[in-house]
């Protein structure tokens, strides 16, 4: 069948509000606040014979970009080889098993066969971040466990919906093995509701336009996008780009872990080669195939946002050398730490390894940190147990149309922090401070963001304070001679003694009492290009609104800044003296050589 | 509420846009209407009085003027702000400029933000309130003191007072406003609580620093322009709108003045509900078409949507009640373009005003909507406003062959695949609002206004469902005539954050009575005449664990507990099609609003009666036929026409489709009645 290219634009839009509605509906009736209001989810349309990604909502979060993709298509393998039992109408599976195309256990994903006329046309399904899964720690971010059993409770793919209702005994099973259970109902009837509304407007789109126009539209898309990217592709010189990224340890073995990246360019392809990089590790920094796969695909899309999400853009890309290293863990490695962190360090291996390569699209690294920080107790006030969480951001990379954005959220989420009110109305803690990250983003040409630098006091009873955080080791490294923004830092004062975390950004447990303290100070992002090149009118003007001290302006950019603002001769005299190149100085904002090219 | 003399007076409302200054003149007792469309001036006072001047409109005559500026919104968007201080509770300072952790788009990860206020005008000071409104801290009069005069030194013309938790106590910041206001040499003095009452402290703030930092703009304009009117011999009171779809007089506005930043949108939505309820429909999705953009909105009930949550632009949210009018894709000058996909594009570039599309002949190069309009013959080439004399042809022709060239379209099919496309993409956007709404848009009418809305308006119904689209008599001027017909409005919202199972309802009913009667005193204050007040409550809820909140209508203002229970849970499973009974509600906001109704003016003044006059004729494609379309001028519609046809007046198009129905009512309104077929028959076109 040939198709007009109107028809083709039209289905097309079609498809990605069918996405979009789907998305919506979850968000609105989730009743966790982790989909409702911080969007942890994602919902799309997978092919009906090996799962490829269709459509997919633009506002789901970035790294479900390509997981989900893999999990539909193990479901359908499992269901051929009589692993799993095959579909009939209204049937809704449920899984969340990391090593059947997952991320983390809380991710719970639903998958709805859709028929047409009497056929199996495609499958929808979505993914929802649920608060808890049980596992030794409230939420599942334990940063110290040894096997997935630990994490929580582990489902393989099975019907939770059987024609069309809910299977009370697997429910139940469910209830009984995680926190907070009778809230769960009101997530899971949304999640449901969700593919419902996309099975009804899939319908709609092909009443209207016929069954065969729409699967002609479908691949002819794919091929569409495939074009497209290859067209970017195309535009990357041709040889090969290597990077390393530096996960600061596993939380158990205090060991850095490394991910050695090659890119190379062969015609209108990339090869993501992580051969190299470290094995699979005791605690939970592994990450699964399927996410490692997102994680390439949720940075290419960063770099190329227009590019729409299919299968067919992801064609172009070719991941491999992932076999064996901790990018691909098997049964049983724990891996709650491979949706928030590891995925985070795989794209900025890729940003790095890019940048020099287009650099007017590429950022620096981002703090890249979703910057876990729980805090679990009990509130003798109310007599209640509570759990809080405090995810932070940080800096953004500098880039070439300008400074990093400060406190941007992680790289592979799209949430909002919730307010100091609202967190200190419901835990019994205080916030002595919630300020930007002075000194920490890194030089450059474009400077990085500034991370955020928070100070919490517990008020009242005993609480445990766990961490699962990154870049504690080295800071987000900066590209084109930008220097790196400053590491995260963790500080626990308890009884006025000051305690560092071994593992600096990890550390689970810390029993605090009444009056002591967390302070953590969030990473900065790297610069963009060589710091002596910035305006020194702007860095002085940074220093008079405190962004920097004028010994960092000196030792950073070169910028003599005294009481009366810029001194243009000395600053001229300093950066001839350099000719190029920067000090380290402080110790805040390094603009050493970043770890890409040092190690 | 008695009538008094300047109800029988003239009338007019005045509504300063991006290009134009709209004036509409009421007349009743001559029974007369009188329309000035004038350039938008830099100083917007002088349009003003050039459009009333145009309108020929002796000002001591006038009973009333209502006045739409964009003074405010343009400061904001610019940044062009009055110089303001800020002081906040120690470690704290940053909170305007660290945000909620967020990006501008979800891929791709780079963008820059600009804080309100910059960091040196940012001051602490050692205070300090908990969750719960107790004291942990006493606020530092002298620190404070320090602060203000530093602030002051340095050049601050406003300033800010912004507390933790304030609006769970606020004594800390009123004392700190007593002692600020003694200092501060002028009234601008603005305290976070007094504005917005609710936690949050980045949008608090955020609303609190814009209020302060565009206040001493609007009340220096209004002073001006007051002061002009006086010269003239004006002898009533200035009012002004309001985002939230009311007018205030301009002695008051200035001390809120963040609710005036997004009072253009508001008040054309405000014309929409006035006109659809005399025309009988009270259920209207508006969709305002202009050269940049599209603003959607949905009124149910006559009554426009509210939001709290409006935000300006990334970053900077105003929490005030205000009519939710979202701004989704394409507008006239959104161009078309073939992406390295070989798929056809349309937006998110504009070709704005300047160049603006090809045909209008002011060095635009790339082919736009209005482009393909005028191509289709659906637009006339010798009467766009925007152009001098005959509209380029050739180039736009030119224009779409380059366009159509890599798709293997002629360049008229290219210029009917851009608005094919563009009428999807905008109406997948206008379902989205409508659907995040908690509405099907099939249930609505849509009311099209705009330069171009009513151009694309039976496109966009066919393609959502909507069987019927009503067209004002004057699209281009609704924002005036928003003002004409406004009434008087206050709104307060007050956080009560209880589980319904604890709510103490004794204290519920005096909050909901506080709020009713502070709306009528500030009402009374204003001289303006009315026919009369209403008062509307609404509770926002929750159940507990949840974050966000479903705003629930309250018809008695006295309600019990189970009532409270009955209506959030009906109101809920409405919304989101699931029934929670196993989970408690909790009651987060109280929210009122006062109305003081102005008596109903007569419509019918808008589209003085012309006998109907033969139509002109002219070639225009609809779907793939050229057709010989009867061309009306909307002065001189027979009561009813049979599509397709358009019809062409001083400041829109209207197209109708083959097999469309078109009636004029009484209003001057043309009711379009979409032919049988609904979706499907848009899709050969």
């Amino acid at each position: 069948m040939t198709l007009d290219p109107i028809t083709l634009s039209v289905i097309e839009a079609g498809l990605a509000q069918i996405c979009d509605e789907m998305d919506l509906a979850f968000s609105r009736a989730a009743f966790s606040p982790v989909i409702a209001e911080a969007n942890d989810r994602s919902d799309g349309i997978y092919a009906a014979g090996d799962g490829a990604l269709i459509a997919q909502g633009a506002g789901g979060l970035p790294v479900f970009v390509g997981a989900m993709q893999e999990s539909t298509r193990i479901l359908i393998d499992r269901i051929r080889r009589g692993l799993t039992l095959p579909p009939e109408p209204d049937d809704i599976y449920i899984v969340n098993d990391p090593y059947l195309g997952g991320t983390h256990l809380m991710d719970v994903r639903f998958a709805m066969p859709f028929w047409r006329g009497g056929r199996l046309w495609c499958w929808l399904s979505n993914t929802g971040h649920w608060p808890d899964i049980g596992g030794a720690v409230p939420g599942g971010f334990s940063a110290s466990a040894t096997a997935v059993e630990q994490e929580g409770l582990r489902l393989p793919p099975v019907k939770l919906f059987k024609r069309g209702r809910m299977d009370p005994e697997i429910y139940a099973i469910i209830t009984s093995n995680i926190r907070v259970a009778d809230q769960r109902i009101g997530d899971v009837k949304a999640q449901a509701a969700a593919l419902r509304v996309g099975a009804d407007r899939l319908n709609a789109l092909l009443d209207r336009y016929g069954d065969g126009v729409v699967e002609a539209a479908i691949a002819e898309l794919a091929r569409r996008a495939e074009a497209q990217m290859r067209a970017h592709i195309r535009t990357i010189p041709e040889g090969t780009w290597r990077a390393e990224a530096i996960v600061d340890s596993d939380g158990v073995v205090n060991e850095p872990l490394v991910i050695r990246l090659s890119v190379t360019r062969q015609g209108d392809g990339l090869v993501f080669d992580f051969a190299g990089s470290s094995p699979p590790c005791q605690g939970p920094m592994n990450s699964v195939e399927a996410t490692t796969l997102s994680s390439v695909y949720l940075a290419m899309r960063h770099i190329f946002p227009d590019v729409a999400i299919s299968a067919g853009a992801f064609r172009p890309l070719k991941v491999t050398g992932h076999r064996g290293t901790f990018l691909d863990a098997r049964y049983p490695r724990p891996v709650s730490g491979c949706a928030a962190e590891v995925s985070q360090r795989i794209a900025e291996a890729v940003f790095l390894a890019l940048a020099p390569a287009l650099p007017d699209r590429v950022t620096a690294a981002p703090a890249g940190t979703s910057g876990n920080f729980a805090l679990g107790g009990e509130d003798p006030e109310t007599g209640r147990g509570y759990v809080m969480y405090q995810l932070s951001g940080g800096g953004y990379g500098g880039w070439a149309g300008g400074d990093g954005l400060s406190n941007g959220c992680s790289t592979i989420g799209i949430s909002k922090a919730p307010p100091v009110e609202i967190m200190e109305s419901r835990f019994p803690v205080l916030y002595h401070r919630y300020a930007l990250r002075e000194g920490s983003g890194g030089a450059g040409r474009h400077r990085g963001g500034f991370g955020l630098d928070y100070e919490i006091e517990l008020r009242r009873g005993s609480a445990r304070a766990s961490f699962v955080m990154d870049h504690g080791r080295v800071g987000p490294p900066g590209v084109l001679g930008g220097g790196a923004g400053a590491p995260n830092e963790v500080r626990v004062i308890r009884g006025g003694v000051v305690h560092v975390p071994p593992h600096l950004s990890k550390e689970q447990d810390i029993p605090l009492g009444p009056g002591d303290r967390v302070r953590v100070r969030t990473p900065g992002g790297g610069g963009h290009g060589d710091p002596l090149a910035r305006d020194p009118a702007l860095v002085a003007e940074e220093v008079r609104l405190g962004y920097y001290t004028p010994d960092e302006a000196r030792a950073l950019f070169g910028v003599v800044v005294g009481p009366a603002g810029l001194d243009a001769a000395a600053t001229a005299a300093e950066r001839a003296a350099r000719g190029g190149g920067c000090q380290t100085s402080t110790g805040i904002a390094s603009c050493a050589p970043t770890p890409n090219t040092r190690r | 509420m008695t009538a008094t003399p300047s109800d029988r007076l003239q009338i007019a409302g005045i509504d300063v846009g991006g290009t134009f200054t709209d004036l509409i003149l009421v007349d009743p007792v001559a029974g007369r209407v009188r329309l000035a469309k004038t350039p938008t001036t830099a100083n917007q006072a002088d349009g003003v009085l050039a459009a009333l001047d145009a309108a020929g409109v002796d000002a001591a005559a006038l009973g009333l003027i209502v006045h739409g500026t964009t003074t405010t919104t343009n400061a904001v968007l610019q940044r062009r702000l009055a110089r303001t201080g800020l002081i906040t509770t120690r470690g704290f300072r940053d909170v305007l400029e660290l945000g909620r952790r967020t990006r501008p788009r979800p891929y791709g990860m780079t963008g820059s933000f600009r804080p309100v206020i910059p960091r040196d005008l940012r001051r602490e000071v050692t205070v300090r309130m908990d969750a719960e409104g107790r004291v942990l801290v006493a606020l530092d009069e002298d620190g404070l003191r320090a602060e203000i005069a530093a602030l002051l030194a340095a050049g601050c013309e406003s300033l800010v007072i912004h507390f933790l938790h304030s609006y769970a106590n606020p004594a800390h910041e009123r004392r700190a406003g007593e002692i600020a206001r003694a200092m501060w040499p002028n009234g601008h003095v603005t305290l976070g609580h007094e504005l917005l009452s609710e936690a949050r402290e980045f949008e608090r703030g955020v609303t609190a620093a814009v209020n302060a930092a565009v206040q001493p703009l609007l009340e220096r304009y209004l002073a001006r322009l007051t002061e002009a009117l006086a010269r003239r011999g004006y002898p009533g009171e200035l009012l002004v709108m309001n985002g939230n779809g009311g007018m205030v007089s301009a002695r008051m506005v200035a001390r809120e003045a963040a609710k005036t930043v997004m009072s253009g949108p508001a008040s054309g939505v405000m014309a929409a509900a006035h006109v659809g309820r005399r025309a009988g429909f009270a259920d209207l999705l508006t969709y305002d078409m202009g050269g940049t953009s599209t603003d959607v909105a949905l009124i149910r009930g006559a009554q426009p949507a509210v939001s709290s949550e409006i935000e300006v632009e990334y970053a900077m949210p105003i929490h005030l009640p205000m009519v939710d009018v979202r701004t989704v894709g394409a507008g006239g000058g959104s161009i078309a373009r073939v992406d390295a996909s070989g798929l056809l594009r349309v937006g998110p570039d504009s070709a704005g005003a300047d160049p603006g599309p090809i045909c209008y002949g002011r060095g635009g190069t790339e082919p736009t909507i209005t482009d393909a309009n005028l191509l289709l013959g659906r637009l006339n080439p010798a009467g766009l406003t925007a152009v001098e004399g005959e509209a380029p042809i050739a180039a736009v022709r030119a224009a779409f062959a380059r366009l159509g060239a890599p798709l293997g379209l002629e360049p008229e099919d290219a210029a009917a695949a851009v608005l094919r496309v563009a009428n999807t993409v905008m109406a997948g956007a206008v379902r989205m609002v409508s659907l995040s709404l908690g509405a099907d848009p099939r249930d609505f009418v849509l009311f099209a206004f705009g330069g171009a809305g009513p151009l694309h308006a039976t496109q966009l119904a066919r393609e959502l469902g909507i069987p019927r689209v009503l067209v004002p008599a004057r699209p281009g001027l609704t924002n005036a005539l928003g003002c004409v017909v406004a009434d008087l409005r206050h709104d307060f919202v007050t956080s009560v954050n209880q589980p319904l199972d604890r709510l103490d309802i004794d204290a519920l009913h005096a909050l909901i009575a506080r709020h009713a009667e502070e709306g009528r005193r500030l009402i009374a204050a204003e001289s303006v005449a009315l026919a009369g007040l209403r008062e509307t409550h609404a509770l926002d809820m929750q159940f507990q664990g949840q974050t966000h909140l479903l705003r629930v209508p309250l018809d008695d203002p006295r309600p019990d507990r189970d009532m409270l229970q009955r209506l959030f849970e009906s109101a809920y499973a409405a919304r989101f099609r699931v029934e929670l009974t196993e989970i408690r509600p909790v009651l987060v906001n109280v929210a009122s609003s006062v109305v003081g109704m102005r008596p109903d003016i007569d419509l019918s003044l808008l589209m003085p009666r012309a006998s109907p006059a033969p139509p002109a004729s002219r070639r225009v494609r609809f779907g793939r036929d050229w057709i010989d379309t009867p061309v009306f001028r909307r002065e001189s519609l027979p009561g009813r026409i049979e599509g397709p046809a358009v019809v062409e007046q001083m400041d829109t198009t209207i197209l109708i489709e083959p097999g469309d129905l078109a009636e004029t009512d009484g209003d001057g309104n043309l009711l379009i009645t979409l032919a049988a077929g609904g979706a499907g028959a848009e899709a050969g076109r």
